[in-house]
């Protein structure tokens, strides 16, 4: 029991990373129809960057706040600018194909101009166990998840009890509507972009010190954030966090009483089944085919 | 993507033109054939590994450019041809019965993956190749007893053709550019034919073939098996050719420069694929040079290429002859 | 009217009672008609009347909440738009529906191949599935020869609209559904098409059901016009006696 215990606890943890991933993703969908098959990379991109601000010197919470200006310049804003524009209007397979190439573009990036090495990454919370009903909780575990809650219920709170979020979401439930309204829209697909980039940035703090910061790194994580995203429901922010949780648990579940080697398997076959019963995601509500 | 004439459509049309254009194919193939007896045999292997993978290329184009699905899984039919061939011939079955097994294999697992596409718009459609290669992927590295695991399968048998052996690196060479040859001919005519155009309607407007008689879901089902079929079959000549077969090609990054290659090169044109496998097989070793940096340039290059020439490398003609930026 | 021609009526196209409620809004409240083999039908009504609705319940794209729709004497309600294609019903769309990268030929061959044989003899067809001289024959009949060979997606609104119309006549549909074939077609093409649709109804003898708001046009095609109005049948008949219809007039001008 305590064993189950300790596998849904650190299983939510590593799910609630996936969330983050899967929300910002989610995110941009619904603002701008922008699927960004990049996503790992932009979790990728934030890890090296914070590795850099802290071998010249910087603690971490200094990397991480400077990281964040960085990552929304770069993969907010410039992403948006040089890749988002110019594509969008073509529909969603070009900026598809884009994103793919821009995966490509950033892993080798950093394996040709820094390192194919993995290198550590230190962990923002103490290390060690405590002890809960026969169940070994890892402090780091219970840092993640609160972490990630505190991140998510800010977003929650900003985009239903601010103006500009409530503005946000309007776009992203109907951009003509939106702009009929005398919404900003550009303005606030912009937001979103930044959005994605600080939701990375907090990904890859809390994901790194496990996985290790290394130029595929994106690999693992890219899909998983797509595969929860769809899930939860990708039309739904909820969905996402829904979708990140159960494939973080059912991974850890099936990696100890099933196969490790499987357990990379977990997130795919959720995502072929849900895609085969319920194409809508378990939280989704039906897009109807349009004429 | 970008309003450009279907290249096999031209064709019906601009007859003399085409005339023109055989003769220029048949110099360009004559000289290709010839190539490999001014080359070492790494070279040789490289031109035999560049038909292998236009095999796979060439189905991707039509489940792709013609039939307009989605797919990030092309690289895992190529892993099951290769794995089907790698335990098949090493149990001594004779490569001509193995090839046509692990095409309707791979016809048949590519009608199971094509269900999703029925369900779910393109980009969903993405992922599920995707899932779907990443699952093969493991199912190789993990199931050590059929597959030998990270180890791999070694010691994989050449055929022979007519009593003669094609061990040696030309005569093998020889074979594969045929049987390539003879694939992209098929498929030429495949698009030709009335369900090459039925592939374009889907492809152009699924809604309005419907309304038409166009079973769409028949059509789509089938672009995606016989593109399938296509990697299964270059998936036996790879197995053939490299006599070793691991997982690590098959991994899903193959898959994605594989579509990036159908992209590059002009999607839904007819010798889009050989522009794309040029500029992911042979350019990488031409440009060795530049080691990883090659990736990293081709990838922002894919990007660049997105937004200022979405119609690939062949609309390039196109864009003269308009004189003016269309998509 | 004699009592044979409704029945003729009735055995070919036979609408009853459709509904289609989206929520608490009835787009479409009961609607019932007949056309005949070989009649154009004509529907008006001003927007949100629930035309479209009705016909995409027709066409098999929306399932309607009640009611059926017989063709033939065969219940099709409800039926895929595949399956109604294949019991020879056509139609054209309200936007611009035509395969963009395939040229104006291969546009009306694609129409039309899926009627021919099966599918393994398609397979090994001619490119052309037979039906070249068909597919030139109705180039001519559209006027599009200096264009047949240009990718559908590169030519003018009016001349893909005119593709797409000639397309759904392609395979010689028993009945065609129309849906506004004269919107944003310049005043001059609207002439040509009306002439166009009345050789079609002579040479191939098809029934037509033709949604529009271009009233001359209606008036001028259709010998039976029906006015539809937030979702029900205001009137019909012949398009004199619907156009002098008071009710009809105020429903256009609203109150």
């Amino acid at each position: 029991m305590g064993e189950l215990l300790q596998l849904i606890v650190s299983g939510t943890a590593a799910g609630a990373i996936y969330a983050l991933a899967a929300l910002g993703f989610t995110l941009l969908w619904q603002a701008s129809g922008t699927i960004n098959f990049a996503q790992g990379e932009f979790v990728m991109v934030p890890a090296f960057i914070m590795l850099f601000c802290m071998s010249a010197g910087a603690p971490l919470w200094l990397a991480f706040l400077a990281t964040c200006v960085i990552a929304m310049l770069l993969l907010g804003v410039l992403f948006k600018r040089i890749v988002v524009d110019p594509l969008i209007r073509h529909g969603v397979i070009p900026l598809v194909i884009a994103s793919l190439g821009l995966s490509i573009g950033l892993k080798q990036l950093m394996r040709a101009g820094y390192s194919a090495q993995a290198f550590p990454f230190p962990s923002p919370f103490p290390s060690g166990h405590f002890a809960i009903a026969g169940a070994a909780i890892s402090y780091a575990d219970v840092g993640t998840l609160l972490f990630a809650a505190i991140i998510v219920l800010g977003l929650q709170a900003f985009l239903e009890r601010t103006v500009t979020g409530r503005a946000m979401q309007a776009v992203a439930q109907n951009t003509d509507a939106a702009r009929v309204l005398g919404i900003d829209v550009r303005r606030m697909v912009l937001y979103t972009f930044l959005i994605n980039a600080v939701l990375a940035v907090v990904a890859a703090l809390l994901v790194t010190p496990a996985y290790l910061a290394k130029f595929d790194m994106g690999d693992s994580i890219g899909p998983k954030a797509f595969f929860a995203a769809i899930i939860g429901g990708f039309n739904q922010t909820r969905g996402a966090l829904l979708g990140g949780v159960l494939i973080g648990v059912l991974e850890n579940v099936v990696g100890f009483y099933v196969s490790p080697a499987y357990k990379e398997g977990v997130a795919l076959i959720l995502f072929l089944v849900v895609i085969l019963v319920r194409p809508e995601g378990l939280l989704g509500k039906a897009e109807e085919r349009k004429v | 993507m970008s309003v450009v004439a279907d290249d096999v459509a031209l064709a019906r049309t601009r007859r003399p033109l085409l005339r023109t254009a055989n003769i220029a194919i048949a110099i360009v193939v004559v000289a290709f054939a010839l190539l490999p007896l001014l080359l070492k045999s790494y070279g040789t292997y490289l031109c035999t590994l560049f038909c292998v993978t236009l095999m796979a290329t060439y189905g991707l184009n039509l489940t792709v450019g013609y039939a307009g699905q989605m797919s990030l899984g092309q690289a895992a039919f190529y892993g099951i041809g290769a794995y089907i061939a790698a335990i098949a011939l090493k149990a001594g079955i004779s490569f001509y019965l193995v090839l046509p097994v692990a095409a309707i294999v791979c016809f048949v697992v590519g009608l199971l993956i094509g269900f999703p596409a029925l369900r779910v718009q393109h980009h969903y459609l993405a992922f599920a190749t995707l899932g779907f290669n990443i699952l093969v992927y493991l199912v190789m590295r993990n199931e050590e007893k059929i597959t030998g695991g990270t180890y791999g399968i070694s010691g994989v048998p050449r055929p022979t053709l007519f009593g003669l052996s094609l061990d040696g690196v030309l005569a093998f060479f020889w074979f594969t550019l045929a049987a390539t040859l003879i694939l992209i001919a098929l498929l030429g005519w495949l698009l030709r034919s009335p369900w090459g155009r039925a592939f374009a309607a889907l492809r152009d407007n699924p809604i309005r073939a419907e309304s038409l008689g166009i079973n769409i879901t028949v059509y789509t089902l089938l672009a995606f098996a016989i593109g399938a079929a296509c990697a299964g079959i270059a998936g036996v000549f790879f197995a053939a050719l490299v006599q070793f077969v691991e997982p690590a090609p098959f991994h899903f990054a193959a898959s994605l420069m594989m579509l990036l290659a159908i992209i590059v090169g002009g999607s839904g044109r007819f010798f889009g694929p050989v522009i794309g496998t040029v500029v992911i097989v042979l350019l990488p070793e031409w440009l060795r040079f530049m080691q990883n940096w090659y990736l990293a340039i081709f990838g922002f290059a894919v990007v660049a290429l997105m937004i200022w020439l979405p119609g690939g490398v062949l609309s390039i003609p196109e864009r003269f002859a308009l004189g003016k930026v269309r998509r | 009217m004699s009592v044979g021609a409704d029945e003729a009526r009735a055995r070919f196209l036979e609408v009853r009672d459709v509904r289609k409620a989206y929520g608490a809004i009835k787009a479409v409240d009961g609607v019932s008609f007949d056309v005949a083999r070989g009649e154009i039908v004509g529907v008006i009504g001003p927007n949100g009347s629930g035309k479209t609705t009705l016909f995409n319940s027709i066409l098999g794209q929306i399932t309607p909440s009640s009611g059926s729709v017989e063709f033939c004497g065969e219940d099709i309600t409800g039926l895929s738009p595949l399956d109604l294609a294949r019991r020879g019903i056509g139609r054209t769309f309200q936007s611009l529906q035509v395969f963009v990268k395939l040229s104006v030929r291969d546009n009306l061959i694609a129409a039309a191949q899926e009627f021919q044989g099966t599918m393994r003899s398609r397979l090994l067809a001619p490119p052309d599935a037979g039906l070249g001289a068909r597919a030139d024959a109705m180039i001519d009949l559209f006027r599009l020869g200096h264009v047949a060979g240009r990718p559908a997606g590169s030519l003018s609104y009016g001349q893909q609209k005119l593709i797409d119309i000639a397309m759904a006549f392609m395979p010689t549909p028993r009945l065609v559904l129309l849906d506004e074939p004269c919107a944003g077609v310049n005043p001059g093409l609207v002439e040509e098409l009306r002439e166009l649709l009345v050789t079609l109804n002579k040479t191939q003898g098809g029934s037509f059901v033709v949604i529009e708001h271009n009233m001359d046009f209606i008036m001028k095609l259709c010998p039976h016009v029906i006015c539809m109005v937030e979702g029900k049948v205001l009137t019909e008949g012949p398009p004199r006696t619907v156009q002098s219809n008071p009710r009809v007039l105020e429903a256009y001008l609203g109150n």
